[in-house]
């Protein structure tokens, strides 16, 4: 596990009956921008949860940065940790979600500034000048006191990755952040998204945009049924994947919709 | 079809001719009965009390009597006391709620559930009595005082209407406490924030906003409520206004400065929950749309 920023072995995960991760396995170096894709209910979603602990796993172990996550070895068993050491633990990664949840009770700014000041204790002074930064890079400076509300979804989403970056994670964690999101506001997100893995960010992206998948990502993984199917480089696994579940996606997706306009990720659905 | 920029060109002389005709607005006979009833009703009540056997000027007399103001400032500082105790109580008790321990839950639970499930005076009574089960309260052989002496009215009436007012204010705060997406909770924890921290500025700042017109409603209760606390010999205005009037006699000039001065607080803390709603309504009024 040495040398990489996630390293994920053997994950497990259940919800009652319901087993959502089988022997997951994942590293992450840093640097790195991997997509995770497959159907609803692959567990990708999931999967991304637990590497930040909004979700805890039932077996297996992640690393973060070298560091044992959620648990810490006592003799030959895992003692779960307790929620101030997973606050912090979970000060490595930053979360963007699927529909945002941007704190609707503070204005752009606030939202941006409150992990710094309440959780870093930054000078208020400091983290205003660093989320003003912030919001500049994602193109919304001007926007700095309207409360989300106002705001479109695909501003919603850059203020998210702006309140994301302002904690400086080392391991950016996005869940389908354009999901949510109409149609012609798709673009400015993933843009956002694109310098971010141009500036050497490591991210980890659940998407149903393959086009971005392709662009922008070092390594795809096609997980379906909570297991990891198959793994590789964007070009050799979207043109010519080894399993014929990862084709049978692949052909389902990319197959020209009946209706004309439809997106490429609502056929994913 | 017609076009919709041109009129049709085929309307009669007669259609023409009427649409011309200037439109007038309707007469609302109901509402306009409804107004002279009121009128009349309220004419009739003022004509009522200004002729009636109320002597206004004995009103006038004791609305700043000593007594009556001392009342007055009882009853706003037990309301208050209570009401802060209430809402300490009741955000604990809300939160027990949604703890996974079962022990913290249930007693969350059984604290509702006695507490509402008794009448309040009964409630009022029994801390007022307290001597009578306990003669002595503190720690076995280090130290203790007479219960006689620290259960007076004002400690009874605080701990039976604050206890009370606990019960009711934890299920205000736990709806809306589950009015709070639990994305908000899952975002302040994805900035590394800890259970606390993402109370105190996440989620209790946006359940305020649903909580506060419910937590209004129970303040001015409350305010009311504490006059029930005379019957355990606490001396709120309105226990104060009978104390003169069974002396002079003036039982409806009493009642009167009484009625005015819960009108008065009422009224003052209406104004003031408007202010608290607009402070805690921040990005969610339509307002705040440019």
């Amino acid at each position: 596990m040495t040398g990489h920023l996630v390293s994920a072995v053997k994950v497990g995960k259940r919800y009652g009956t319901l087993q959502a991760l089988t022997d997951v396995s994942i590293d992450v170096s840093a640097g790195e921008v991997v997509c995770i894709i497959g159907p609803s209910g692959s567990g990708k979603t999931t999967f991304l949860r637990c590497i930040n602990q909004l979700e805890t796993i039932d077996a297996g172990a992640i690393w973060l940065d070298g560091e044992l996550t959620g648990y810490r070895r006592v003799g030959n068993a895992l003692r779960p940790l307790s929620e101030v050491e997973i606050a912090r633990q979970r000060r490595i990664t930053g979360m963007v979600f699927q529909r945002f949840n941007l704190f609707p009770h503070m204005t752009a700014l606030q939202n941006v500034t409150e992990g710094p000041v309440q959780v870093l204790k930054k000078r208020p002074d400091r983290a205003r000048e660093d989320a003003m930064a912030l919001l500049e890079r994602v193109g919304l400076a001007h926007k700095a006191d309207v409360y989300p509300a106002q705001l479109s979804g695909g501003q919603q989403q850059r203020i998210a990755i702006a309140r994301s970056l302002a904690m400086r994670p080392k391991l950016m964690l996005f869940d389908e952040p354009t999901s949510a999101l109409d149609p012609e506001l798709v673009g400015e997100v993933l843009n956002v998204m694109r310098d971010l893995a141009g500036s050497g960010m490591t991210m980890i992206v659940v998407t149903h945009e393959l086009a971005f998948a392709r662009d922008v990502s070092n390594r795809i993984i096609f997980m379906d049924e909570g297991r990891v199917v198959e793994s590789g480089p964007p070009e050799a696994l979207m043109t010519n994947p080894r399993e014929q579940r990862t084709r049978d996606f692949l052909r389902a997706v990319l197959a020209p919709a009946p209706t004309s306009g439809a997106p490429a990720g609502e056929a994913a659905r | 079809m017609a076009d919709m920029n041109n009129p049709p060109v085929d309307a009669t002389a007669e259609e023409v001719d009427v649409a011309r005709l200037p439109h007038i607005r309707p007469r609302h006979y109901g509402r306009i009965t409804a107004v002279v009833a009121i009128l009349v009703i309220g004419l009739f009540l003022i004509r009522a009390f200004a002729v009636g056997r109320i002597d206004w000027t004995t009103t006038w007399q004791y609305l700043v009597w000593p007594s009556i103001v001392w009342g007055l400032i009882n009853t706003i500082w037990m309301s208050v006391a209570c009401m802060v105790m209430g809402i300490v109580i009741g955000v604990s008790c809300a939160v027990a709620r949604g703890s996974p321990n079962p022990v913290l839950r249930f007693t969350a639970i059984g604290y509702a559930w006695f507490f509402r499930g008794t009448p309040v005076i009964l409630q009022l009574l029994i801390w007022f009595n307290l001597a009578l089960v306990f003669p002595t309260l503190g720690v076995p052989g280090l130290w203790s005082v007479n219960t006689v002496d620290v259960i007076t009215p004002a400690v009874a009436t605080l701990l039976g209407l604050g206890l009370n007012e606990g019960a009711y204010t934890s299920e205000i705060m736990r709806a809306g406490m589950l009015s709070v997406d639990r994305g908000q909770y899952e975002a302040s924890k994805s900035i590394g924030m800890s259970y606390t921290q993402s109370l105190r500025r996440i989620i209790l700042p946006q359940a305020m906003r649903v909580v506060v017109p419910p937590l209004g409603n129970e303040f001015i209760a409350l305010i009311k409520t504490t006059s029930l606390a005379s019957i355990i010999g606490f001396s709120d205005v309105l226990r104060n206004a009978q104390d003169i009037y069974y002396d002079n006699a003036k039982v409806i000039e009493l009642l009167m400065v009484a009625a005015f001065w819960y009108l008065i607080v009422v009224s003052v803390l209406s104004v003031g929950q408007a202010v608290v709603e607009r402070r805690f309504g921040r990005g969610f009024s339509s307002s705040d749309k440019q």
